[in-house]
């Protein structure tokens, strides 16, 4: 503000023309055209975005319409997909996609969040931070597919031996109660839960450093040590964010196509069993779609068109969830 | 506030800039697309031919070898190839995105009929399809009919179960799990091994049936050929059913399967080739080989056919084709067994060879 004062102080009195500032001048014509031009391009580019998904939901939904007349509601309560009978049904993908996705979230989450705390509450030097930072950042860079062969060669070899033991002495509890025998929930979940690690830590970080310095401040001159801190002031203050991440994290698990058709087995069944393998959404559409006929892309675009839904429902939740959470953070401020 | 402005001026300036050369850009590039176009017509007249063709992933690493010499031998010829799958092979060469295509499951009547019968089709190749196992300290399984097909319906369970035993008697079997793997993605090798099994077992005709993708009773799904068998290698008890020339090159042991004569056959292309010349070629070249007879047959072979037009509008693209798939025909034929392919039986080759002379 005090170099702005200045400024029109010195263009107060000399009002010849060298002294002039550019910016006195009213705008000129060219100027004015360029400048609701470029409003124009920049609501036509909004507006292009948001028909672009629509045409995407409506291209779906055309090719899915014959497929949602023929099958109805019952596609979502069977489990079969078999083209040359024409009978598909996809209730054991849903519960395979919800499945996977919430195991992974419940790693991703508890590691995540821990991470973010580490990041942001000051206990680590200010440069490891920053690597560390970056470095899970830098999991968000790597291909899926690189993904995909890593769980196949490295990570089933490794859980094979703790799979096969848990199911040999606690056979009975249901989540053991098959025999790992290669691809299947457990690695899926786990591959899962590495991709979506960015997402939840970034965005718990991101909550955490908004709590304003000045509560936690005001904690300590209160004599509240630093985990009195973080448990009592920060985790609550930070809650929604970290819970919007973690619905955002879900969002894009259940999105996740290529690591997950290499690595969760593809097989129509659904069981609780972790090693037991299953199949989701996205990796039967990567699937199935490229040697599909007429009748099975109908289907598929029905799967996808479930698929939407569900992701839509859990990104709004998550955006409404941040939203409110940033509102409440402001008053704070 | 001035600070504000400056920078405000200075982006919309900036934005001009990059929208006036964006506008630029926009506007020379139909005279630029022109030129290239305008360039490049006569070098085609005179020059390279390029065929475009896409289709089986089975038979690409054959046809690759093929385009490549081929194209070394010849230079104003060049095939481009891409191995998308049979399915999505078929898909393009009918809505015209490529010259040929190619498939291990031919065409359907109905396929035929979108292409609106401008295609004819040419076995160019043959492969076996194995059992490929991962049994430690078990180096050679023999499977009957019975025992295979039970293995993929699911029925029988256990490395030791006695229909597998009764055909291995010195083997030590372990009490292990199967671990059945198969195709996750649309395939025409599924399709050959499912139309294999409904020829050998009642219950896989009315069960599972025949089909590019089936609703598989047991195991889990691997994508492609290399992903079926990165899992069998993985997983110890595991079978899975892969081309032949995926299982020689990873050195992964394969079955010896019993044959419509009750004799145990390991794959081997002297096996495929007595089986396919057990088999009639009809005149519409679509011969599936599902049950070979013979005592030496393997009983999974398949011929992989290349889709053509009968009639190009291009007469350049037809001479080249026609010369590319003659050469493939004859002398590519020498090099298929390196790579693991059966070559044709000199009867049908030469049938196929009279076909691709009617192309127009």
């Amino acid at each position: 503000m005090a170099d702005t004062g200045m400024k029109q102080t010195a263009a107060g009195p000399d009002l010849s023309e060298a002294f002039r500032s550019p910016v006195s001048r009213p705008p000129s014509a060219w100027q004015k055209n360029f400048d609701s031009g470029f409003k124009y391009v920049a609501h036509a580019f909004g507006a292009g975005v948001v028909l672009l998904l629509a045409a995407v939901v409506f291209e779906v939904m055309r090719h899915a319409k014959t497929a949602i007349a023929d099958y109805g509601l019952g596609f979502l309560t069977s489990s079969t997909w078999d083209a040359n009978r024409a009978q598909f049904g996809i209730l054991a993908e849903i519960l395979g996609t919800l499945y996977t996705s919430v195991l992974a979230l419940c790693i991703a989450g508890f590691l995540g969040v821990t991470i973010a705390l580490v990041l942001s509450q000051g206990f680590v030097h200010r440069r490891v931070e920053l690597v560390m930072k970056n470095v899970i950042e830098l999991l968000a860079a790597i291909p899926s597919v690189v993904y995909g062969l890593w769980g196949i060669f490295v990570l089933v070899p490794l859980v094979r031996g703790p799979a096969g033991w848990l199911h040999e002495h606690f056979g009975w509890v249901p989540f053991f109660s098959t025999r790992l025998s290669g691809p299947g929930i457990l690695p899926a979940s786990l591959v899962l839960s590495i991709m979506i690690l960015p997402t939840v830590t970034a965005i718990s970080r991101e909550a955490m450093a908004a709590v304003p310095k000045r509560l936690a401040a005001a904690a300590y001159g209160l004599g509240a040590t630093r985990w009195e801190v973080i448990f009592k002031v920060t985790l609550p203050t930070a809650v929604g964010g970290i819970f919007g991440a973690l619905v955002l994290g879900f969002g894009r698990a259940l999105g996740e196509t290529m690591a997950l058709a290499m690595l969760v087995g593809n097989a129509n069944v659904f069981g609780l069993s972790l090693f037991s393998p299953g199949n989701t959404l996205a990796a039967l559409l990567a699937n199935h779609f490229p040697e599909a006929g007429a009748v099975e892309v109908g289907a598929l675009m029905y799967a996808a068109l479930v698929l939407m839904l569900i992701t839509l429902t859990v990104n709004a939740l998550g955006s409404f969830i941040m939203l409110r959470t940033t509102r409440e953070l402001k008053g704070l401020g | 506030m001035i600070s504000v402005t400056r920078v405000a001026t200075a982006a919309v300036a900036f934005i001009g800039l990059v929208g006036l050369s964006l506008g630029c850009g926009k506007k020379e590039a139909p005279p630029a697309e022109a030129a290239a176009n305008a360039s490049a017509a006569p070098v085609a007249a005179a020059g390279p031919v390029t065929l475009q063709g896409s289709g089986a992933s089975f038979p690409a690493p054959l046809y690759s070898r093929w385009f490549r010499e081929f194209g070394d031998k010849n230079k104003d010829v060049r095939v481009n190839y891409q191995s998308t799958g049979s399915g999505a092979g078929i898909k393009a060469f009918i809505a015209g995105q490529t010259d040929f295509g190619a498939s291990d499951a031919a065409m359907t009547d109905d396929e035929i009929k979108e292409a609106k019968g401008n295609v004819i089709l040419l076995p160019m190749t043959a492969g076996n399809i194995v059992l490929a196992y991962n049994l430690e300290g078990v180096s050679e399984l023999k499977l009957s009919r019975d025992a295979y097909a039970g293995i993929f319906l699911g029925t029988i369970k256990k490395w030791n179960d006695p229909k597998i035993a009764a055909s291995n008697p010195g083997a030590k079997l372990p009490k292990l799990d199967i671990s059945v793997v198969h195709r996750s993605d649309g395939s025409g090798t599924t399709f050959v091994f499912t139309q294999h099994l409904a020829a050998i077992s009642d219950k896989w005709k009315s069960g599972p049936g025949v089909g590019k993708s089936v609703e598989w009773p047991a195991g889990v799904g691997g994508a492609k050929n290399d992903g079926v068998a990165a899992q069998i290698h993985q997983t110890p008890g595991a079978i899975g059913y892969i081309e032949y020339a995926f299982a020689a090159s990873t050195k992964q042991p394969s079955a010896l399967l019993e044959n419509k004569a009750g004799k145990f056959v390991a794959p081997s292309l002297k096996g495929s080739a007595s089986a396919l010349a057990a088999v009639e070629l009809p005149p519409d070249m679509r011969a599936w080989v599902t049950d070979p007879a013979g005592d030496d047959s393997y009983p999974i072979v398949t011929y992989t056919w290349i889709l053509a037009h009968k009639k190009y509008d291009d007469k350049a693209k037809s001479a080249a084709l026609k010369s590319v798939l003659k050469w493939s025909l004859t002398d590519g034929q020498k090099l298929s067994e390196s790579l693991f392919y059966v070559p044709l039986p000199d009867a049908v080759a030469s049938n196929v060879l009279k076909a691709v002379d009617t192309i127009e």
